[in-house]
């Protein structure tokens, strides 16, 4: 075999192979083109069906038999007051946990058990969490159907997401931070408090948004515990004008929440409803994707911030 | 009898003696039969080879290794003038840590500002009062020879300084609660040969305070800047002395042998 044999042989193998190179490019870029497209087609049939809909009225109005005067105000309020429940229940829960395990907890088969655990939980379908919490606070606990039940529902869906997420922005703080407070007679408490947490924070802020932003569409659990799908009041005020100024009757008032108030639209058989479904989906979208946004914008303000 | 003891302190006094340490990573027995002193207000020097456990024996005067599961320490160091042996289980590693200080191989200042690093140990130690905190702030970094860069960017994140201040800054923080001894573990080694001479010159400097330990890899810098070497190898103390008696006249053949690079 002569010399430029040999090389017309090995350009003949490189151009097969490279004939793979573009066929899985090709392959990949129809598997992201699925992904893509079909959320795009999706979410821009929402914006076409529910645009015209979204109105200062839309919101201000509570849902009604006539679609044209149909509103989401009970839903939204609902959906808010349900996310400051979950917010105050799962971040100190989650935030205290996911601390222990990572700085306090004795390594042992134990600990290691509660850590998979832990992890496995954020698999756990959520109209399980909705099953328990049905069980547990709407009537074990008495907090009947409400605000309140619903709350602690959704927190404990997204404990293990806060957990974990606590855990991580934590072990990523380097060991000599935590030695260089020790080396100063710095206890464990306040290691934790005066470096660990405040370094964290912004892992620990991104954890709880991203838990939020699931916690906010979630239906099933919210079914199961029995929101109503028509509400035409609003919850008692946070606020009154006597001592102590705040109220909490709030927490047991019934309620709707956005999912739900679709959900409601979608099953009605007019035309005019769906698209009121299609506009209160477009909000419910923009809050999530804004959560998100929020999330992946501290998380880059933070790894600016702090290099270690 | 106790008087001649007397005597022979203020002759020659002692900050600390370690006598027969040694410790253990779990079966790992990292360190043997330890025996030395610290002179009082003196520089010692820990040499060796990577893996001799001069970081180990440097880590046992702060208790540093009470953070770790599975470590476990067979002997004593005694802290002179109150003869307490800072390895017994019932002295907390945190009042021992609260007596003696420790800067770091590599800087590792707090993502906070100038400020409230220098200050954290004050805090640790409950002061609140901002002029008690400004004097100690000031003081501390006076004596790392730091003051003059940094006095009028206190506020600014310590992250900014370069890794000659970074350390310089570690070194105040250390200073600001007046430690008893001040261990430095391998102080210059992630420094530039510019920096690592200001901090030489600092520890020279600060013998005149504080009683001070060095670990160090480089052995033109511990006989720079310190009184006394302790040569150690594979977990023990090879010879202990006068760091001109060390590098000039070792007793030991393998002191010499490392001394003079055969190895090492």
């Amino acid at each position: 075999m002569s010399k430029s044999d040999k090389l017309t042989e090995i350009r003949a193998i490189i151009v097969r192979h490279k004939r793979w190179d573009l066929m899985f490019m090709a392959v990949g870029m129809f598997a992201l083109m699925i992904a893509v497209l079909t959320f795009t087609v999706l979410f821009a049939q929402m914006i076409i069906d529910g645009m015209p809909r979204l109105s200062w009225d839309f919101f201000t109005s509570f849902p009604s038999r006539r679609p044209g005067s149909a509103g989401i105000l009970s839903a939204w309020v609902g959906t808010s007051l349900v996310m400051l429940v979950t917010i105050a229940a799962a971040v100190p829960t989650g935030i205290g946990a996911g601390v222990y395990l990572e700085e306090y907890a004795p390594k042992n088969l134990v600990t290691e058990i509660i850590e998979v655990n832990v992890t496995n939980l954020a698999g756990v379908p959520s109209i399980i969490y909705g099953l328990l919490a049905l069980g547990l606070f709407v009537y074990q606990l008495g907090f009947g159907q409400s605000i309140l039940s619903a709350g602690l529902a959704l927190a404990l869906l997204i404990l293990p997401v806060v957990i974990v997420t606590t855990r991580e922005a934590i072990r990523a703080i380097p060991v000599a931070i935590r030695e260089g407070s020790y080396a100063l007679g710095a206890t464990k408490w306040q290691t934790v408090s005066d470096h660990l947490i405040p370094y964290a924070a912004a892992g620990i802020l991104t954890g709880i948004i991203i838990g939020l932003a699931r916690a906010i569409g979630e239906t099933a659990p919210i079914i199961t515990i029995g929101a109503m799908t028509f509400i035409a009041f609003l919850p008692p005020s946070l606020v009154q004008t006597e001592f102590p100024f705040l109220s909490f009757e709030w927490l047991t008032s019934p309620f709707t929440v956005m999912p739900i108030q679709m959900f409601n639209w979608v099953s009605r058989p007019e035309e005019a409803f769906q698209l009121n479904a299609a506009a209160a989906g477009l909000v419910l979208v923009v809050m999530t994707l804004a959560m998100n946004g929020l999330a992946i914008y501290l998380r880059y303000h933070m790894r600016k911030k702090i290099k270690w | 009898m106790q008087e001649s003891i007397d005597l022979q302190d203020t002759l020659n006094p002692y900050k600390s003696e370690v006598r027969d340490l040694s410790f253990y990573y779990g079966d790992f027995n990292a360190l043997k039969d330890i025996n030395m002193v610290l002179h009082e207000k003196k520089v010692t020097a820990l040499i060796g080879p990577s893996g001799c456990g001069k970081s180990t024996f440097l880590r046992c005067f702060n208790r540093m290794h009470d953070l770790y599961p599975g470590n476990r320490y067979v002997g004593d160091i005694i802290l002179h003038p109150d003869n307490v042996n800072i390895l017994a289980s019932d002295v907390d590693p945190i009042e021992v840590r609260m007596r003696i200080s420790m800067v770091f191989q590599k800087p590792n200042p707090f993502p906070k500002s100038i400020y409230e690093n220098v200050a954290y140990g004050l805090r640790v130690r409950g002061v609140r009062q901002r002029a008690v905190l400004d004097e100690k702030v000031e003081e501390a970094l006076r004596d790392a020879a730091l003051w003059d860069e940094v006095k009028d960017r206190l506020n600014q994140l310590a992250f900014n300084l370069s890794g000659g201040q970074q350390q310089r800054l570690c070194i105040a923080r250390a200073l600001a609660t007046d430690p008893e001894i001040l261990l430095f573990d391998e102080p210059t080694s992630a420094l530039d040969p510019i920096a690592t001479a200001s901090i030489e010159e600092l520890i020279t400097d600060l013998k005149d305070k504080v009683t001070i330990l060095i670990v160090t890899h480089n052995m033109q810098q511990a006989a720079r800047v310190s009184d006394f070497t302790a040569y150690m190898y594979l977990g023990e103390l090879i010879e202990f002395g006068v760091t001109d008696t060390i590098f000039i006249k070792p007793k030991n053949k393998q002191t010499e042998d490392y001394i003079t690079g055969r190895f090492g």
